[in-house]
């Protein structure tokens, strides 16, 4: 079985800064992740090949540098990975990614399962994984929580949603997007960062994959972003202590005054 | 172009209308105004309950397309999709949106590709574009640091999937008249990859994604046992309980309750945050909430940078006061 996981480098986001004259994100100074939800994907990945055999590829579109997040998978017991970098692609929005990372699967001489993280810390649009399954005409499960079985061509799984959980039957090849719930991330061992440094990652362009240039980038991406700002926080707290006996009785009536106040109750 | 209405995607949980339907009339009516165009509610399902349908027209639609078949019973991307991408290539509407919810966030990114349309996801304010009546969708992203306004000039339809509670349902209005059109799509559109073998309820009254209130715990409560101490208070606020990435990853509580980055986003009408700190990953899911009130013992903790009201002290101390006040509030 060939497992590939889709990855994406991010920043990490309790750093992150923006310039507001342009709308982007200053990335300098920022240290660079692996997108932590990609981490349970990746962890899915390794634990089923460990189960049923076969090889995990890790693929990752973006800048050079995005290189560095695919040694870390490889440090993690990724089998092989390959960098899809051309700049081509920048710009390009969830439309024309997953056109660009359906290709890549295609050039990998497919997929049996595709692991996506739920969603990337940064964009946050979870919208790539059903994308790529969308242009490869395959079934997606999204929110997986849980994979109960593989046997043959058919997983059967657990999907979290909105009123508990469903328990799927999904024939292969398949796309998933995993939550949380499905993996404990391992970390990289000190073999696995030895392998990851000497492994060959090759870096596959707009040519290499044969794309039409209209179709990524800006040119080929649907939206447009129009305008970045700071959301506006117009809460101001009020306050109360609440140390002693007398300040938490007070407190607490403050509170339920404040909550029917706001017709809360 | 000729593309014409503004759809909006209704959705059914057990043969029941939800909630985000009625809250994506209150966008649709909002928009369908401003391009004076039809609003039109799709509802995909095996079969419906007549009075929620007229309901939808109650509350805004011009139309109400009803969707039927046995394989539509519950959400699955291959049918789903097929049917709304056929409806699409039929009907040519300008705008669709969707609830950012399992079914939306899974069915819209999957039909936007073969669409060839532009998609945003989980925005929390839409409106129209004066000068080109180009659909403006304003999101927040990076962990809700910053607010992307995003457009789609050049394809239609335009689609956007409109975050749970981020706007009220639109009330009833009685008397008004709309159409309801009904449409069994033939056998090859309904073909699943994809079987629904069983379904495992949430044992909580409600899910925190629904729940007008959220109580969350965070480190601050210690240890699981504690947990008992905040029981009465989600009790006598009809919560959902929520909970920090570390309290689920110390196995305190389970990861459907964890608000934040990686787990839920939540937009309640009151978030009440216990022991919680604050941290980035946290605000990221819960910033959003109409009014919220924290209780830490820390005064500087980042918590109350994002609350409307906050008592500095012990949550062992002030949510049993709180319970008792409720109590007595309630006579």
């Amino acid at each position: 079985m060939r497992i590939v996981v889709p990855i994406k480098q991010v920043p990490e986001t309790a750093a992150v800064r923006m310039d507001e004259a342009t709308g982007t994100m200053i990335r300098e100074g920022v240290e660079a992740i692996i997108n932590p939800l990609d981490l349970y994907a990746i962890e899915l990945a390794i634990r089923l090949r460990e189960g049923s055999g076969g090889e995990v590829v890790a693929i990752s579109m973006g800048p050079p540098k995005a290189m560095t997040a695919l040694r870390e998978a490889i440090a993690m017991g990724v089998d092989r990975a390959v960098l899809i970098s051309d700049k081509a692609f920048a710009g390009c929005d969830t439309w024309a990614t997953s056109y660009v990372l359906a290709a890549a699967m295609g050039k990998l001489g497919g997929a049996d399962l595709i692991l996506c993280g739920e969603r990337a810390t940064d964009g946050d649009t979870g919208q790539v994984g059903p994308g790529i399954a969308s242009f490869l005409d395959l079934p997606v499960a999204s929110y997986v929580s849980k994979v109960d079985s593989v046997s043959g061509n058919t997983l059967v799984l657990h999907r979290l949603i909105e009123e508990g959980y469903e328990v799927l039957e999904v024939d292969l090849p398949a796309v998933l997007t995993v939550v949380k719930e499905v993996a404990d991330p391992r970390l990289p061992t000190l073999r696995g960062k030895q392998k990851a440094r000497a492994a060959d990652v090759p870096t596959w362009t707009l040519k290499d994959l044969g794309l039409d240039p209209k179709k990524v980038g800006l040119e080929g991406s649907p939206t447009r972003v129009v305008k970045i700002f700071r959301p506006q926080v117009a809460r101001h707290c009020r306050k109360v202590q609440a140390l002693d006996d007398a300040a938490i009785g007070a407190a607490a009536d403050e509170l339920v005054a404040f909550l029917k106040e706001k017709q809360l109750l | 172009m000729g593309h014409s209405g503004v759809w909006v995607l209704a959705e059914q949980f057990d043969g029941h209308v939800q909630r985000i339907s009625y809250e994506l009339l209150t966008r649709g009516l909002d928009l369908a105004a401003k391009r004076k165009a039809k609003l039109m509610a799709v509802l995909f399902g095996e079969r419906f309950d007549e009075g929620e349908l007229q309901e939808l027209i109650d509350r805004g639609a011009d139309e109400v397309l009803a969707v039927a078949a046995p394989e539509l019973a519950h959400f699955l991307v291959e049918p789903y999709g097929r049917c709304l991408l056929e409806l699409i290539r039929k009907n040519q509407p300008q705008i669709i949106i969707a609830g950012a919810t399992s079914t939306g966030r899974t069915l819209m990114p999957y039909v936007a590709i073969r669409a060839n349309a532009g998609l945003t996801a989980d925005c929390t304010v839409l409106d129209i574009e004066p000068e080109t009546g180009n659909l403006l969708q304003t999101r927040p992203a990076i962990g809700g640091n910053i607010m992307a306004t995003i457009k789609t000039p050049n394809h239609r339809p335009q689609m956007a999937t409109v975050r749970p509670r981020s706007t009220k349902p639109a009330p009833v209005q009685a008397g008004r008249q709309g159409k309801i059109t009904r449409w069994q799509p033939p056998k090859e559109l309904l073909g699943s990859r994809i079987r629904r073998r069983q379904f495992i309820a949430n044992t909580e009254k409600h899910g925190l994604a629904e729940a007008d209130t959220v109580v969350t715990v965070g480190r601050g409560i210690k240890k699981a046992e504690n947990l008992k101490i905040v029981t009465p208070l989600v009790a006598a606020l009809d919560a959902a309980l929520g909970a920090t990435r570390d309290v689920v990853d110390r196995g305190w509580l389970s990861y459907p309750h964890q608000v934040g980055l990686s787990g839920k986003t939540v937009s309640p009408k009151l978030y009440v945050a216990l022991g919680v700190s604050g941290s980035i990953q946290h605000l990221a899911g819960m910033q959003s909430s109409e009014t919220i009130v924290a209780v830490n013992s820390d005064p500087d903790a980042q918590i109350f940078k994002v609350a409307d009201f906050g008592i500095v002290g012990s949550l062992f101390d002030v949510v049993p006061a709180v319970v008792k006040k409720l109590e007595e509030a309630k006579g």
